[in-house]
C-alpha cells in the first residue's frame, strides 16, 4: 500500500536543542566530520489505495495543522512512496 | 490546633458564599497530572470547582476554566499537540475569544496547550539544558490587571514550583516585543532562568488579558506547610500561589 511521507524540521532559526547534545555525543565516539546536527520527524502516513491528488492535499493540510507547530516547526518535505 | 485537610481529597474544603457561587472549570486529560490539585486550590480560595472532561461536547455552567499540567498524551508529537483537538477545548478556544471573555488559565501542560490553540503566541520547546528540571522558582508579576493576577501587586516577587522538561518559551522578535509593549509579559523569572526562555518570561497573556499562560505551579502554594519556604527556605511563601485563584474569583464576583 502507498505511503505518504511527511518530513517535519525544527525552523533554522531555532536552536535545536536535541541535535546540539547529539553532535556533542559524536566526536565521543569517534564521529570527528560532522559540524552541526538537527534532528526533526518524520511521519508515514499509510492509505487504502490510491493516493489522489484530494488524499495528498489532505495530507499537505494535516501536516500544517497537526502535525507540525509552524511556530516552531516547517514542513519540508511531503511526497508518495510506492510500497 | 485546627486540623489541616488532607492534601490530595478535593472535597474537604467546602466552599462559602459568596465566592462560592463562582465555578470554575478544571479540565482533565487523558495523562493529565494535577487537576486534582487544582480544583483543590480553587476550593481553598474559596470557589467551586467543577470537573470538566476533555471528550465533553459542552462547556457547561462555568465562569472560568483552568487547563491544569501533566503530560496528556504522553507530549506525544510535541507537548498540548493532542489536546488542543479535544472537542472540549474547541468550546474553550470560542469562549475565550468571545465578548463573554472567558477566563483561561493554562499551567504548564496546560500552557502549552494555549499556545498550540493559538490562544497564546509563541511555543515550548525541549529546556536548554535537555533535563526535566523541578524546583521552587522564584517569578515577577508584570502585569497585575489579568484576570488572573489581580490579587498581586505590579512587580511582586513569589515563589512556587516550577517541574517541566519543554518548558523553553520561543517565539520570533517581532512577537516577543509585541508582548512586551503591550504589557502581555506576566511573569518573568527571577535571579535564574530555569529552561532558555526568550527574555527570562515564565508567563504570557492574550490581549484582552482573560488567557493567561504560564510554565511554573502556582496550585502547588497555596497551603501553609505544603508549599516552597517549608521545603527548602528559599524565600516566599508556602501560598504564594493562592493569588491566581483568589484574583479570578474577585474578578467573577466582581463583575456579576
Amino acid at each position: 500500500m502507498p505511503r505518504i511521507v511527511v518530513d517535519v524540521m525544527p525552523k533554522p532559526e531555532i536552536l535545536d536543542p536535541q541535535g546540539k547534545a547529539i553532535v556533542g555525543a559524536l566526536p565521543r565516539l569517534g564521529f570527528t566530520s560532522f559540524s552541526s546536527v538537527r534532528q526533526g520527524k518524520r511521519f508515514e502516513l499509510t492509505v487504502d489505495g490510491e493516493v489522489t491528488e484530494e488524499i495528498l492535499a489532505q495530507a499537505r493540510d494535516a501536516a500544517e495543522t497537526l502535525l507540525s507547530n509552524p511556530v516552531i516547526e516547517d514542513v519540508v518535505n511531503v511526497e508518495v512512496i510506492e510500497a | 490546633m485546627t486540623e489541616l485537610p488532607l492534601i490530595g481529597e478535593a472535597s474537604t474544603v467546602a466552599a462559602e458564599p459568596p465566592l462560592a457561587g463562582a465555578r470554575i472549570g478544571v479540565v482533565t486529560f487523558p495523562g493529565t497530572l494535577d487537576d486534582r490539585d487544582a480544583a483543590r486550590a480553587v476550593r481553598l480560595a474559596g470557589g467551586t470547582a467543577v470537573e470538566l472532561w476533555h471528550a465533553d461536547k459542552e462547556l457547561g455552567d462555568v465562569d472560568a476554566v483552568i487547563l491544569p499540567g501533566g503530560f496528556s498524551y504522553g507530549d506525544y508529537l510535541r507537548a498540548g499537540a493532542i489536546a488542543r483537538f479535544a472537542p472540549l477545548m474547541s468550546k474553550i478556544i470560542d469562549a475565550a475569544n468571545s465578548d463573554a471573555k472567558l477566563p483561561v488559565l493554562g499551567i504548564c501542560n496546560g500552557f502549552q496547550i494555549l499556545t498550540e490553540s493559538h490562544l497564546l503566541p509563541g511555543s515550548m520547546i525541549k529546556n536548554d539544558h535537555l533535563k526535566f528540571l523541578c524546583r521552587d522558582q522564584v517569578l515577577r508579576v508584570e502585569n497585575s490587571n489579568t484576570a488572573w493576577t489581580v490579587d498581586y501587586q505590579a512587580g511582586q516577587e513569589i515563589t512556587i514550583p516550577l517541574k517541566n522538561q519543554d518548558g523553553q518559551y520561543i517565539a520570533d522578535e517581532k512577537t516577543l516585543d509585541a508582548l512586551e509593549a503591550e504589557g502581555r509579559v506576566v511573569f518573568r523569572y527571577v535571579g535564574f532562568n530555569p529552561n532558555g526562555s526568550r527574555r527570562d518570561i515564565a508567563g504570557i497573556s492574550n490581549a484582552a488579558g482573560n488567557v493567561v499562560g504560564l510554565m511554573p505551579h502556582p496550585e502547588h502554594a497555596v497551603e501553609a506547610g505544603f508549599g516552597p519556604e517549608s521545603l527548602d527556605g528559599v524565600g516566599g511563601s508556602d501560598t504564594d500561589g493562592l493569588g491566581f485563584f483568589t484574583s479570578v474569583l474577585t474578578k467573577i464576583v466582581g463583575g456579576k
